[in-house]
């Protein structure tokens, strides 16, 4: 360090995830990481570096190229006492494990009554923004939380990386947690020791069930609500900076965790502002987009002054790196969405 | 080609791996490929009259060598036979009746089934299918219990736990990949578990079939794959799924020991299944048993077999009866009296009895139950569901809500 104040370090999403598991793995030793290439090599992202050389191969190993074979085995293991954390190699490539995620993963607490709960995390890197091709852009968090037993979380800053994979471990539930792999080299100002301070400061209690199931306001504003979750939660952002220079107070909620849903802070900030654009990458046709937009007419219909709008992938498989900011809902979208908001003026 | 060399060039097959392989071959005396297929017969001790075959007959060799159990293993294994047969067709006139909603029989199976639980010791784990409800009780899971799921309730019963029993799988070969993994985690805390896994032939085309076998033989982890072959799965027979010599060839493709005995012989199955038993855990490796039998009924009561299979086909599968084997072979022995069969007779009758009497017995349900397990914490939306359900079942009056 050449400065002499205290400054904060700089931390990417990736070192924050690659440190949650390790602190994990440090913590308890049921914890184990497995999938393709996660071992010597570090994971094609290289989120699992350095865990294998630090840890050995029996607690973070490559598996062979199989991915129903990656979730079935790992929930042998988190009904012989391990907490298993596996990662998907891409979003499209966790397809052939949906048998076992959604038939076993979801359903084991459930058909044995609560007896047998299976603590494991289910990685994958997941949507588009980095010149990806076919099989590698998909947005596929509402195929998991359509299916009852599984959380999914998804992170959007690099605290809530470092935080909420480390909640994601200590769950009692399964849990896909859904890495937006355009911000993995995204870098903030925090650092790891401070998470690691707030995490365990937490009550266990809390870290377990507390922080995971709530939205955060990310930006406070009085006219809008931009309510996102992942790799949108940035485009909101820039679009409530841009809509402020021509006068709108854009409220940005971040939802961080789809199931549990936090449907009291979605309410809580319709009611203030009394409209809300929602933004997602995913195709918009029957999406978790769909869900915070019914959810918010259910709610908050005497309070909206304007219906609520959608600003979302099209309905098309995804597109080519060439074509995808077409795609990608940008800030000039939102900002098309908030300009036919019913304004009075 | 007595010598075998290990390829441990990078980008071959793991050297140390294949050495298990090799070792074992070796103390046998014959070559890995000798080890890992099948013998050339399949493994059978008693003839369809229920005789011993001379031991030269049996269909081993060098490395498929099968001692006899004990008699006290065998008496325990014709006790559980007979309380399985009872249980099978009990549970078959329970459908008839509209007591349960289905029920898939393992009649003509009961070899098989007896087999897979008494091979295992207390720590071991059991996974089986749909089929294998002998299996689980025979492993000491209370039969009411284990019927609860087949009277159409929405969880399995029994505690897995507890026995170290998986729920009984529907979705075909998933529990293979979760037997693995039991084994694998037992591995990596250094316990000497072997978890025995239970598919159908038919299964086996399954591609979670073959991940297991591959992730088992990689991880080097002491699970036995137990195929219970028999002729068909619904209507398809296996001549449909399959070009493969036998099932038990499979293993070899995967780096490990296959094996095939008469399914209806519980001498030779409970024989072959405490060997692989013991290499499983000796040697922690995996083994694959494939046990050629029967299903003498419908694949559930909602099955006409009439469609896909000849009477003239399932009359001749009676004379191979494993009940009827068993019990001429232990009463010549010596080892079964007439005394000690009525008791074992008696025993059964009790089991059908009290399956009878719960399954006929309106059980007591809680419909709010079903929102309690989902998640270790409701969710919000399951909480205000769940207070939805309770108010309708206040309003259309307490029938069978919460008190
Ligand atoms: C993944 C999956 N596909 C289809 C089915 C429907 N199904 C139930 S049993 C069965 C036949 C299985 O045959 P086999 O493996 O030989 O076992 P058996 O019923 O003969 O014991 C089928 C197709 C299923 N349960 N799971
Ligand atoms: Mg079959």
């Amino acid at each position: 360090m050449s400065t002499t104040t205290a400054t904060k370090t700089t931390t990417t999403f990736a070192s924050a995830l690659n440190t949650a598991m390790s602190d994990a793995m440090e913590a308890d030793n049921s914890v184990v990481v497995f999938g393709e290439d996660v071992g010597t090599l570090g994971g094609v992202f290289r989120i699992t570096d350095g865990l294998t050389k630090r840890f050995g191969t029996s607690r973070c190993f490559d598996t062979p190229l199989a991915e129903s074979g990656i979730a079935g085995t790992a929930v042998g293991m988190a009904i012989n006492g391990m907490r298993p954390i596996i990662e998907m190699q891409f979003d499209a490539f966790a397809y052939p494990a949906l048998e076992q995620i959604f038939s076993h993963v979801a359903k084991m607490a459930n058909r044995t009554r609560g007896r047998v709960r299976l603590p494991m995390v289910i990685r994958i890197p997941y949507g588009g923004g980095v010149g990806g091709v076919e099989h590698h852009c998909d947005s596929s968090e509402a195929y998991y939380a359509h299916t009852a037993g599984l959380k999914v979380f998804t992170p959007a800053t690099v605290a809530d990386a470092y935080l909420m994979l480390r909640e994601a471990i200590d769950t009692e539930d399964p849990v896909v947690f859904f890495e937006p792999k355009k911000l993995y080299w995204s870098k903030a100002a925090e650092d790891l020791s401070t998470l690691r301070e707030i995490y365990e400061s937490r009550a266990e209690d809390s870290r377990k069930i507390g922080a995971q199931g709530q939205a955060a306001v990310v930006r406070e504003g009085q006219d809008v609500s931009i309510i996102s979750y992942g790799p949108s939660v940035e485009t909101a952002l820039k679009a409530a900076e841009a809509a402020a220079e021509d006068g709108i107070s854009a409220e940005v909620l971040d939802m961080r965790s789809i199931v549990p849903f936090d449907e009291d802070a979605l309410v809580r900030t319709v009611e203030k502002t009394g409209r809300a654009v929602v933004v997602a990458e995913a195709q918009g046709f029957v999406s978790v987009a769909s869900e915070i937009t019914a959810r918010i007419q259910e709610r908050c219909f005497h309070s909206l002054a304007s219906p609520v709008l959608r600003v979302t992938g099209f309905d098309i498989p995804y597109p080519s790196p060439k074509l995808e900011e077409h795609h990608l809902p940008d800030v000039d979208r939102i900002l098309d969405a908030l300009d036919e908001l019913q304004w009075e003026d | 080609m007595d010598e075998p060399v290990t390829t441990a060039e990078p980008g071959h097959a793991k050297a140390e791996q294949a050495s298990r392989i090799f070792e074992a071959s070796r103390s046998f005396g014959i070559t890995p490929e000798q080890y890992m297929l099948p013998a050339q017969q399949q493994i059978q001790m008693l003839d369809p009259e229920g005789t011993l075959i001379p031991s030269d007959q049996q269909g081993t060799g060098p490395g498929h060598e099968y001692p006899i159990p004990e008699p006290e293993v065998l008496l325990k294994a014709y006790t559980a036979l007979v309380a399985g047969r009872r249980i099978n067709d009990q549970n078959y006139a329970l459908v008839r009746q509209g007591r349960l909603a289905v029920y898939p029989s393992s009649h003509g199976q009961e070899a098989c089934q007896v087999g897979a639980a008494l091979c295992l010791d207390a720590g071991d784990w059991l996974f089986p299918t749909y089929r294998d409800t002998v299996s689980v009780i025979s492993r000491g899971v209370d039969p009411l219990e284990v019927m609860v799921s087949f009277r159409g309730d929405w969880h399995c019963g029994y505690n897995p736990k507890e026995h170290r029993v998986g729920s009984m799988s529907t979705p075909l070969t998933t529990q293979l990949l979760h037997a693995v993994g039991v084994a694998h985690a037992a591995k990596l805390r250094g316990e000497d578990t072997v978890v025995l896994a239970m598919c159908g032939d038919g299964a086996t085309s399954e591609g979670d079939f073959h991940e297991a076998l591959n992730f088992a033989a990689v991880f080097e982890v002491p699970v036995v794959f137990f195929v219970q072959n028999n002729g068909y799965a619904i209507s398809v027979p296996l001549s449909s799924q399959s070009a493969a010599p036998s099932l038990a060839h499979k293993a070899i493709g995967y780096g490990m020991a296959g094996e095939r005995v008469d399914g209806n012989d519980m001498v030779a199955v409970l024989a072959t299944l405490r060997r692989a038993v013991h290499l499983a855990r000796e040697n922690s490796m995996p083994l694959l048993l494939e046990a050629v039998t029967y299903r003498m009924q419908a694949h559930t009561n909602a099955d006409d077999e009439t469609r896909y299979r000849d009477r003239e086909e399932v009359e001749q599968w009676k004379r191979k009866d494993p009940l009827l084997r068993m019990q001429r072979y232990l009463t010549s022995e010596g080892i079964l009296d007439d005394a000690v069969a009525a008791e074992i007779t008696e025993a059964a009758e009790q089991v059908a009895s009290s399956l009878r009497q719960a399954m006929t017995a309106e059980p007591a349900e809680n419909p709010l139950e079903i929102f309690d397990h989902v998640y270790a914490e409701p969710t919000a939306q399951l909480v205000a569901q769940r207070a939805q359900l309770s108010d309708e079942l206040q309003r259309t009056g307490p029938t069978q809500g919460e008190k």
